[in-house]
């Protein structure tokens, strides 16, 4: 144990990644072509930007399940008012209260009534769906038809070569980071994910912080629901029933994020994205089957999770009510 | 007396009128089409759809609907969404309410084998639309889906197989492994390419019927094989995500891509238009919903013993390119609400 300690879960992945890439470089053919390495982060930004968001919750000591839910049901809604004939400024504005409602639902679900975070956003998930497809969206695959060119390439187009996706990754990044380590809401939720008794003690408000959290990974859910739809030129509400969710928990779990809260940062989701980007690419660039590489990347969130168990073990203080 | 007399002519000519009028608003008989709408009347239809909220499932049932409203019989719809189990549940509940028909839409070929006996052995015919379960039942409505395989490699062959001066490189990005669509599919992709040795399949993968997937696994083969010559894709749904990819790439000239599915004007024609998809088979659901209004008013006309004298009805396909493309090769769902199938 005592040597498990000194090393943090981040650097293990990071050896990992870099282990894997010299390994993929020697071995796969076209691995290190610039071209590849671009399309590598492209392929898992909106993984990325949800991971992002996921950070956020599991930092506070919570988990948003909803998020998958939120994304494609809200920016289809958005799609689907553009192509009735909304101006898109005030169909981004719909989506966006919209996701702030669910937001502040899941909050005030986990803050003031009290249900566990993993509870309470897995029902919402749930909620937002089935109120998305029966009042919002009536057919699940809503396509982008004509747009405008500027809304178009947010998910499609290049800045100097880079991918936006890409971009949209670090700029969603670099705004968490700056959120988490400089603004005093971020340092509460590092607080409050610590420890929330002792956050309250010190007279933290940890309960409007709560709902906070769960708006801001519910815009962030909407950022990267953009990204995705006009990357492929639409989005299909079905997402909510994809396993998807776990995808976006793997990489903030691998990337050494702490399920207990109060742990890791922005740092390990990029670390944690990038090591499953390489993976993904290079199963794909070897032609392993779906189903291999299901098991495969299953295997792997369930030794991050037991290296995360053993790193980051529960004891008096953190298993307390709302650790998941 | 006489009054008496003058009342009862009276009443006879008004009873001698009375019957003129009902034998007036009687309506016209060409010898069939009264037993033809009797025997529509009050009829129950029972639809267990895969899931609602998909192009293929609201058009067949726009155009059940639309019959059923005009001949007098109800459809009803229980939507499991996505989910067997539901699927299952849904499909028993039926059976309890025992409708003259059950329109069964398999999620895959195990799932409703033991619904479609138990559901005949009710008395109730039963319909498999597009998807069918190993037992079949009444009649069957939708797409041969070998056909289907044999007719997308063909049209990759001949983009890209001898004769077209081309390297015959291709990739195949298909849906989930374990449903007939796909397997089936695959067996008439081999078929064909046995044939033709000149095709190269340089990647096959599953992108299981996500679209995100598709793109990332699309972007990848592109980058290893930059002379590919075209895609095998499965379902249009999934394949926007592949055309991402490679309009991404700017490798759309190059580029032949194979799609196919239902035929809407979003997902197909838009898509044929813009130069995303170089051909798609369609299997044309306004047809498939004719079909399918077809097969029930044909079971609610003989009622058969169920199992006793079971039909197919193959969709006939349509091969979709920018250049055969007219205004009425796709469908809206607007246009399917408003005539039906």
């Amino acid at each position: 144990m005592a040597i498990l300690m000194g090393i943090s879960q981040e650097r293990i992945v990071v050896a990992i990644a870099a282990g894997l890439f010299v390994l993929f470089s020697i071995v796969l053919p076209g691995f290190l072509d610039a071209g590849n390495l671009l399309s590598l982060i492209q392929n898992v930004s909106i993984l990325g930007i949800l991971g992002v968001g996921m950070a956020i919750a599991i930092i506070g000591r919570g988990i948003d399940l909803s998020i998958l839910s939120t994304m494609p049901v809200s920016v289809a809604w958005l799609l689907n008012l553009v192509n009735g004939g909304f101006p898109i400024w005030l169909a981004f504005l719909c989506a966006l209260a919209f996701v702030v409602a669910v937001g502040i639902v899941n909050g005030v679900l986990i803050a003031y009534v009290e249900i566990p975070a993993i509870f309470a956003t897995l029902a919402m998930g749930i909620v937002v769906y089935g109120f998305g497809k029966s009042l919002l969206v009536p057919i699940e695959a809503v396509y982008v038809t004509g747009g405008e060119s500027w809304f178009y390439s947010i998910g499609s187009g290049r800045v100097l070569g880079v991918p936006t996706p890409v971009i949209v990754f670090a700029l969603v990044a670099a705004a968490a980071w700056l959120f988490l380590r400089y603004l005093k809401p971020g340092r509460f939720i590092y607080g409050m994910g610590d420890n929330p008794a002792a956050a309250r003690i010190t007279g933290l408000p940890v309960r409007p912080m709560i709902v906070l959290q769960y708006v801001l990974t519910s815009i962030i859910a909407l950022v990267a629901g953009i990204v995705m739809a006009t990357a492929l030129a639409g989005i299909n509400t079905r997402l909510a029933l994809s396993t998807m969710v776990y995808d976006v928990i793997l990489v903030v779990v691998l990337g050494g994020i702490g399920l207990s809260g109060g742990k890791g940062g922005i740092r390990n989701v990029v670390v944690g994205t990038i090591l499953i980007g390489i993976l993904l690419n290079g199963m794909t660039i070897m032609n392993l089957t779906y189903t291999i590489q299901s098991i495969l990347k299953s295997v792997i969130l369930l030794l991050a999770i037991v290296v995360d168990t053993l790193l980051n073990p529960r004891d008096e203080q953190t298993a307390q009510h709302g650790d998941i | 007396m006489r009054g008496l007399k003058l009342l009862k002519a009276l009443a006879a000519g008004g009873a001698l009128l009375a019957s003129v009028g009902a034998a007036m608003s009687e309506p016209y008989d060409d010898g069939q089409s009264k037993t033809y709408y009797e025997s529509m009347k009050g009829k129950k239809v029972a639809f267990v759809p895969l899931s609602m909220g998909f192009d293929l499932t609201e058009g067949w049932n726009a155009g059940l609907q639309n019959q059923a409203k005009a001949l007098g019989y109800t459809v009803d719809v229980r939507d499991p969404n996505w989910n067997v189990e539901a699927g299952v549940q849904a499909a028993n509940g039926f059976i309890a309410d025992e409708p003259d028909v059950l329109i069964l839409h398999p999620l895959d070929q195990q799932a409703y084998n033991r619904i479609v006996p138990k559901a005949m052995s009710a008395g109730i015919n039963v319909i498999q639309v597009n998807l069918k379960s190993v037992t079949n039942g009444d009649a069957y409505v939708g797409a041969d889906w070998y056909d289907l395989g044999l007719k997308q490699a063909e049209a990759i062959v001949k983009a890209c197989g001898e004769g077209s001066g081309k390297n015959g490189k291709i990739a195949i990005v298909t849906g989930q492994a374990a449903t007939p669509t796909i397997v089936i599919g695959n067996q008439a992709f081999e078929d064909v390419f046995a044939e033709h040795p000149e095709i190269q399949v340089v990647a096959r993968q599953s992108a299981d019927f996500d679209p995100a997937k598709a793109q990332a696994i699309t972007s990848t083969v592109l980058k290893q094989n930059p002379d590919l010559c075209g895609i095998l894709g499965v379902w249009d749904g999934q394949d926007t995500g592949t055309a991402a990819a490679i309009r991404e790439a700017n490798m759309q000239d190059q580029i032949y891509f194979v799609s196919s599915g239902g035929g809407s004007k979003s997902a197909a024609c838009d898509n044929i238009e813009n130069g995303s998809f170089d051909a798609y088979v369609s299997y044309d659901v306004p047809g498939q919903a004719r079909d399918l209004n077809a097969a029930v008013k044909i079971l609610l006309q003989t009622a058969p013993e169920p199992g006793s004298a079971p039909f197919a009805l193959y969709t006939p396909l349509k091969i979709l390119t920018k250049d055969n493309l007219t205004p009425s090769s796709c469908w809206t769902l607007e246009d399917m609400k408003a005539f039906g199938g």
